[in-house]
């Protein structure tokens, strides 16, 4: 019968994701839930020494898949060796990040285990054995609680900050196996040629803490000085409406909304955003939302924990410095 | 160079969802069903790249008959024939039964690309489009914002970007990309195209056309039960914060973010 917890760990160069200690802690909790093992896979290239950090966060075994051609994460090398590992030990439940990386390997998986899968999940359970899960849909406007049938192993996304970190304890460790695996070059049909490095090392929208967003309101984007500003002070990460972002002032990168980026920060701050129900849908999930709009009957203020109904080019510099005085 | 387009009628973003009264679905009345956004970034990526390699691009969706009026929008886009899977039996059918479906049409395609889209706008799944590339067992590129094809149609260099980077990625054909927002700025279908749409190929198919089993689609097969739809949690009624200046809510605010909602 199938069983134990299985997470697949996030790397970059070497270190480890925030989406990595989140999914291991949520893999912990479900492991213990169900009484079974928790297990991570870690693949990369020289990538062994890093192993042993896992074991603090609850993990039982590591296994290691450790290949020159593991380095950087493209869609068939990691599959393969996913699902070989996988197909051998035969887990009840395999749990992923819902970053960029986890949401395609995760649905090639499904392809490739001929299992159904949930993609970005917000809250697991155990019922009866059984994982169930949560997971948003149309961008936030309705909640779906799932569940498989003759699927296994049950694979899973989480949002990335969503689950919470576990207080790392040195006191556990995990044994570190050096996973079983073939690569075939022959099956290799994609390669990482290049990497563009965002130089500005702005945090991504889905994994950043606070957000400050500006939209149609901000009239310009030499006026989103003021946005990254507030944003530096309260080490945040500046997102934008569509309007902002299809009149140029922003990259496409930065837009939020259920065309955008789906955000889960502690703290959305919305400035000069109307609050359409396309916008809405993307960042209703944040913990704390703030609007700041001169226009009392816009729909953001709906949404919002705290409004102010103000001209944002006065309110927004006036907050910056007060929270400076904060810091 | 052939192009496949996968293309999904979803509720218009505008929608107001309402869950209907069986607690597992969505009420439909009212509707206005469109072409999933990203879908339509996929046809206009397939004209782009058939205007400089030549060669068709097909469009194929799957669901009820009012499909039919989207896969027809993207013929008006350009498009140069559409197929139609529809069968009453894959009602309710789960992303890798949707996968599958489409991949029985697929194999029997000629094809250099298939595009879909990075995630459909109504379940968030975005599992279609890579499954769908195992199936077939060709390489998938997701998340892509910009695409080349080499001058001899036989191998795309893609941009991916990570969370904090760009991957720049080259595969062999055939592929898949799945199309997320940046790729391009998808046309308008013109009046002259409308009228050329009417008189294009759309050819419909059942699960008996493709030679599929009933029993394996639609919702008594899902692998991926719903349990439940509910509608999202309700935020508490919000504060607006007091104050006479700018200045003043400015404090206010910095003051219930620190000691109230402790984010500050
Ligand atoms: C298919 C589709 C998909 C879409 N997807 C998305 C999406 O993913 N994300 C998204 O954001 N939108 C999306 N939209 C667009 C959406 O419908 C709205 O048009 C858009 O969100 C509006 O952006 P906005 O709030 O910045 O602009 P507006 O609606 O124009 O609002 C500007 C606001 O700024 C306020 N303002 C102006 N000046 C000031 C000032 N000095 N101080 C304070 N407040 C000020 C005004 O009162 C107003 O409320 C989509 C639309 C469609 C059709
Ligand atoms: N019923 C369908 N018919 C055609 N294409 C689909 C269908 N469902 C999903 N797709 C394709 O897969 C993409 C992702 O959808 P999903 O996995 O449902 O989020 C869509 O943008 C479409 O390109």
């Amino acid at each position: 019968m199938a069983e134990g917890v299985w997470t697949i760990a996030e790397q970059r160069e070497g270190e480890f994701r925030k989406i990595t200690y989140e999914i291991v802690s949520e893999g912990r909790r479900l492991a213990d839930a169900l009484g079974q093992e928790l297990t991570v896979v870690l693949l990369g290239s020289n990538i062994k020494d890093k192993a042993a950090e896992l074991g603090h966060y609850g993990a039982e075994h590591v296994q290691v898949a450790d290949d020159p051609r593991l380095e950087k994460c493209t869609t068939d090398a990691y599959v393969s060796v996913i699902s070989q590992l996988v197909k051998a030990n035969d887990p009840a439940v395999l749990l992923l990040g819902a970053s960029v990386e986890g949401k395609d390997l995760s649905a090639r998986l499904a392809g490739k285990l001929d299992v159904a899968m949930a993609q970005d999940c917000t809250e697991f359970t155990i019922e009866d054995g059984n994982l169930v899960a949560v997971r948003p849909i149309y961008a936030g406007k309705a909640y779906t609680k799932v569940a498989f049938e003759n699927s296994m192993p049950q694979l899973v996304t989480a949002r990335p900050n969503v689950m919470s970190i576990a207080e790392p304890d040195t006191s556990r460790s995990a044994q570190i196996i050096d996973a079983d695996f073939s690569l075939d070059d022959g099956d290799l049909k994609t390669k990482v040629v290049d990497v563009i490095r965002d130089e500005s090392g702005k945090i991504d929208l889905t994994e950043a803490d606070k957000i400050v967003s500006g939209g149609r309101g901000m009239k310009g984007p030499e006026n989103y000085n003021i946005l990254e500003e507030l944003a530096d002070t309260i080490g945040g990460t500046v997102g934008a409406s569509r309007s902002a972002v299809d009149a140029g002032w922003r990259p496409h990168s930065d837009q939020v909304g259920q065309t955008g980026k789906v955000v889960s920060p502690n703290l959305y701050v919305a400035c000069g955003i109307s609050g359409a129900i396309q916008h809405l849908a993307g960042m209703s999930t944040s913990k704390v939302i703030v609007a700041i709009n001169k226009d009392e009957d816009a729909p953001i203020f709906q949404k919002a924990d705290y409004g102010v109904v103000a001209d944002l080019f006065d309110v927004v510099p006036a907050l910056t410095e007060e929270a400076k005085k904060l810091q | 160079m052939n192009i496949v387009v996968c293309l999904k009628q979803v509720p218009d973003t505008e929608t107001q969802i309402k869950i209907g009264p069986d607690n597992k679905s969505i009420v439909t009345d009212d509707i206005k069903w469109v072409i999933n956004p990203y879908d339509e970034f996929g046809v206009e990526e397939a004209l782009q790249l058939k205007e400089k390699f030549g060669g068709e691009v097909t469009v194929v969706g799957m669901g009820p008959k009012r499909v039919t009026e989207s896969i027809r929008t993207a013929l008006a886009m350009g498009a140069d024939k559409g197929i139609l899977i529809t069968d009453d039996a894959l009602e309710g059918s789960d992303s890798l039964a949707t996968a599958k479906a489409l991949a029985a049409v697929l194999k029997d395609l000629e094809y250099d690309l298939i595009f879909t889209g990075q995630r459909g706008v109504d379940d968030d799944m975005g599992v279609v489009g890579p499954a769908l590339a195992e199936l077939l067992g060709i390489p998938n590129l997701s998340l892509i914002v910009k695409v080349e094809a080499a001058e001899d149609g036989k191998s795309v260099k893609v941009n991916r970007p990570v969370e904090g980077e760009t991957l720049v990625i080259e595969s062999s054909l055939p592929a898949l990309i799945t199309a997320q927002k940046g790729l391009n700025e998808p046309r308008y279908a013109s009046l002259p195209g409308i009228m050329k749409a009417k008189k294009k190929p759309l050819e419909e198919k059942t699960l008996g056309d493709l030679g599929l089993d009933a029993a394996q689609f639609g919702e008594g097969a899902r692998k991926l039960k719903i349990l439940e739809m509910t509608p999202p949690p309700e935020r508490a009624a919000g504060k607006i914060v007091e104050g006479e200046t700018p200045q003043e809510k400015a404090a206010e605010l910095a003051k219930l973010l620190h000691e109230e909602a402790k984010v500050f």
